[in-house]
C-alpha cells in the first residue's frame, strides 16, 4: 500500500520509454501525445469522478478556458507560454471554485445536467467571442518555448508530455492512499458514514472540482500550444462525454484505467478509419460492449480476475 | 455529557419524537428501547445531527448542539454506528476503519497529492491503529480484504471500528445486535463492555432484551415518539406501562 516505487508506475514509465522504438513514423508520435494530454485531462476528471464520484459532462469547457487563456495570453498580451497556463490554471481555479458551491449542491443527475449547462455555456462564449476568440474559425496559438528554448518536433513534445503523465498518476496515486483521497472516496461509498467521521463532505466536493478542472486547464493549454490552432470544438460537449467516457470505460477511481480510457477512446477511433461513416458505429458498440461486460470498468475488472485467476 | 430537553421532530402530520427529555452521564452505558417506530433511530439521527430538532433542545458538554452539521458533532467527540449499515464498499475494511480517524489527519488534498515524509509517517502510524482497532473488535483477520468482501456480523463491527477510530467521547450504536446470531451477539456485548470499560459513553439503541438488561447502567424506553419510563434495568423491566407497551395491554393487568 505505501510502496515509493509504485509497480504500475515503474511499468508505464517502461512502456513510455520502448514506445517511440516501435514508432514508425510521426503520426505514431502525434496519436501517443494525444492520448497523454487527454490522459492528464481523463485522470484529473477522475478525481472527482472516480473518486469522489461527482459526475461531470462539462468538463471539456475548462479544458476550453486553458487553452483559450492560454492563446490570448501568449499572442494578444505576449505573456510567456509558461506564465500564461499559469495564468490560465489560476483563472479556471477560481473559476471552479466560484460554480462548485451552487453547483456540488445539486444531488445525481441534477449535477450533471449542471456541468452540461457549464459546458455549453464556455463553447457560446468561446464561439461568439471572436474578437478574443476568432470565434467559430479559430486561432492560432505560438509553440511551447522556455527561457527561449522551443519545443519543435514531435519527439521533444513526446518527451514533455510522458514526463507531464508521470507526474499526473504520482500525483493521482499519491491522493488516492492519503486521508484526502479517502474522504473523497468515503463520500463516494456512503456520504452519510463520512459525514458523521467528521469529514466535511461538501468542502471536499468543491475541492475535488477544483482540482479536476485545473488538471483540464493545463492540459488545455498544452493542447493549444501543441496542435498551434484550436477552435471551440475543442471545448464542445462531445469533448466533454469523451472525458467521462475514458474514466468509466477506463474504471471509476482508478488512475490507470484513466490513463488507459484514454489510449482507447483516441486510438480507436484511428483504428476505425477503415470503417469510413461506420465508424462512429463500432465506437460506440465496443463501449456499449465494454459496459456490458466489464461493468465497473477495464481496469478494476480485469484486476479482479487476475486476482482470482492467482489464488 | 449529553442532555436532551422536550425534543420534538415532526415530519409532516407524524411526530416521530415527542417532547423527550432525558440526561445521559459520561461514563456510562445508556440504551433507547422501546417497539418498532417508537422514534429511536429518529432520535439518533437528531442527536447526531443527521436531522434538525423541530423543537427542544440537546446539549453536548453543556453547550446547545441542535441542528449542527454531523461533522462539527464529529469533531466536538460524537461518533454513531448504523442499523442500515453505512459501509464504504468501494474501500478496503483498513480504510473504512481509517476513514474513522480523519480529523486527527492532514486533511489537504495537496498534503495528500505531495505525500511528504510526514504524511507518509503520520498514515503508517494511523493504518497500525486502525489494524489495532480491528484486532479489538474482531475483525482483525480481514485487515487485507476490501469491505464488499466481509460478512454481515463482521461489518457491524467494523462501523464499531471506524466510530471508534475517531476517538470520540459519546458513541451511538444503533443496534449493533441486529441480525447477529446468538453468540455474535455475546461478543457484541463483551466488545460494549470493553468500550466503555475504556472511558467512552456508549448511548446503544437494542432490540436484544437480554443484551440491553445485560450491559445498560440506564434505559429509557420509548413509544409512539414518547418517553414512557426512565431507569435502572430492574426499575424498568418491573414498570407495568413497559410491559403492557410489550406485551400488549391485556398482560399488564
Amino acid at each position: 500500500m505505501k510502496r515509493a516505487l509504485h509497480p504500475g508506475l515503474v511499468a508505464t514509465l517502461v512502456i513510455l520509454v520502448l514506445l517511440p522504438f516501435t514508432f514508425p513514423n510521426s503520426y505514431f508520435f502525434d496519436v501517443a501525445i494525444r492520448v497523454g494530454l487527454s490522459a492528464i485531462a481523463a485522470i484529473g476528471l477522475n478525481l472527482l469522478m472516480g473518486f469522489a464520484g461527482q459526475v461531470s459532462i462539462g468538463h471539456a469547457g475548462f479544458l476550453g478556458i486553458g487553452a483559450y487563456a492560454s492563446a490570448i495570453l501568449t499572442s494578444s498580451y505576449g505573456w510567456p507560454p509558461l506564465a500564461a497556463m499559469l495564468g490560465a490554471a489560476v483563472l479556471v481555479a477560481l473559476l471552479a471554485f466560484l460554480i462548485a458551491k451552487p453547483m456540488l449542491k445539486l444531488k445525481g443527475h441534477a449535477l450533471t445536467i449542471a456541468t452540461l449547462g457549464f459546458g455549453i455555456i464556455v463553447l457560446i462564449v468561446l464561439t461568439n467571442e471572436g474578437r478574443w476568440t476568432g470565434g467559430p474559425d479559430g486561432m492560432s496559438v505560438g509553440p511551447l518555448a522556455v527561457a527561449g528554448w522551443q519545443l519543435g518536433n514531435e519527439k521533444q513534445w513526446y518527451v514533455l508530455v510522458a514526463l507531464l503523465l508521470l507526474v499526473a498518476i504520482r500525483l493521482s496515486l499519491n491522493l488516492y492512499d492519503s486521508p484526502a483521497g479517502r474522504a473523497l472516496r468515503a463520500l463516494h461509498g456512503a456520504e452519510v458514514a463520512a459525514k458523521v467521521a467528521g469529514i466535511d463532505t461538501a468542502a471536499y466536493k468543491v475541492r475535488a472540482f477544483v482540482i479536476s478542472a485545473v488538471f483540464a486547464s493545463v492540459a488545455g493549454s498544452l493542447t493549444a500550444h501543441y496542435s498551434g490552432f484550436i477552435t471551440p470544438g475543442l471545448a464542445g460537449f462531445l469533448r466533454s462525454i469523451e472525458l467521462a467516457t475514458m474514466v468509466v470505460v477506463g474504471g471509476m477511481a482508478s488512475t490507470f484505467g484513466a490513463v488507459i480510457g484514454a489510449a482507447l477512446l483516441t486510438v480507436l477511433p484511428q483504428l476505425l478509419g477503415g470503417l469510413e461513416s461506420y465508424e462512429m458505429v463500432a465506437f460506440g458498440l465496443i463501449l456499449m460492449l465494454t459496459m456490458i461486460f466489464l461493468p465497473r470498468g477495464l481496469v478494476p475488472t480485469l484486476r479482479e480476475r487476475l486476482r482470482r485467476a492467482g489464488k | 455529557m449529553l442532555e436532551i430537553r422536550n425534543l420534538t421532530r415532526t415530519f409532516g402530520g407524524v411526530t416521530a419524537v415527542q417532547e423527550v427529555s432525558f440526561r445521559i452521564r459520561a461514563g456510562t452505558i445508556h440504551s433507547v428501547i422501546g417497539p418498532n417506530g417508537a422514534g429511536k433511530t429518529t432520535l439518533f439521527n437528531l442527536i447526531t445531527g443527521l436531522y434538525q430538532p423541530s423543537s427542544g433542545q440537546i446539549l453536548l458538554e453543556g453547550e446547545s448542539i441542535g441542528g449542527h452539521p454531523p461533522d462539527e458533532l464529529a469533531r466536538r467527540g460524537m461518533s454513531r454506528t448504523f442499523q442500515n449499515l453505512q459501509i464504504c464498499m468501494n474501500m478496503s475494511a483498513l480504510e473504512n476503519v481509517m476513514v474513522g480517524a480523519h480529523m486527527r489527519q492532514n486533511q489537504g488534498l495537496l498534503a495528500g497529492m505531495a505525500r511528504l515524509g510526514k504524511l507518509v509517517r503520520a498514515e503508517r502510524a494511523c493504518a497500525a491503529e486502525c489494524v489495532e482497532l480491528m484486532n479489538f473488535v474482531g475483525v482483525g483477520r480481514y485487515v487485507d480484504a476490501d469491505a464488499s468482501q466481509l460478512p454481515y456480523g463482521a461489518l457491524k463491527r467494523l462501523e464499531i471500528a471506524r466510530a471508534l477510530a475517531a476517538k470520540p467521547k459519546l458513541l451511538l450504536l444503533d443496534e449493533p445486535a441486529a441480525g447477529l446470531n446468538h453468540t455474535e451477539t455475546q461478543e457484541i456485548d463483551v466488545l460494549i463492555k470493553k468500550v466503555a470499560a475504556a472511558g467512552v459513553t456508549v448511548v446503544l439503541v437494542e432490540h436484544d432484551m437480554k443484551l440491553v438488561m445485560n450491559i445498560s447502567d440506564h434505559i429509557l424506553v420509548l413509544n409512539y415518539g414518547k418517553k414512557l419510563a426512565e431507569g435502572t434495568a430492574q426499575e424498568v423491566r418491573a414498570n407495568p406501562e413497559v410491559i403492557a407497551a410489550y406485551l400488549g395491554g391485556a398482560a399488564a393487568h
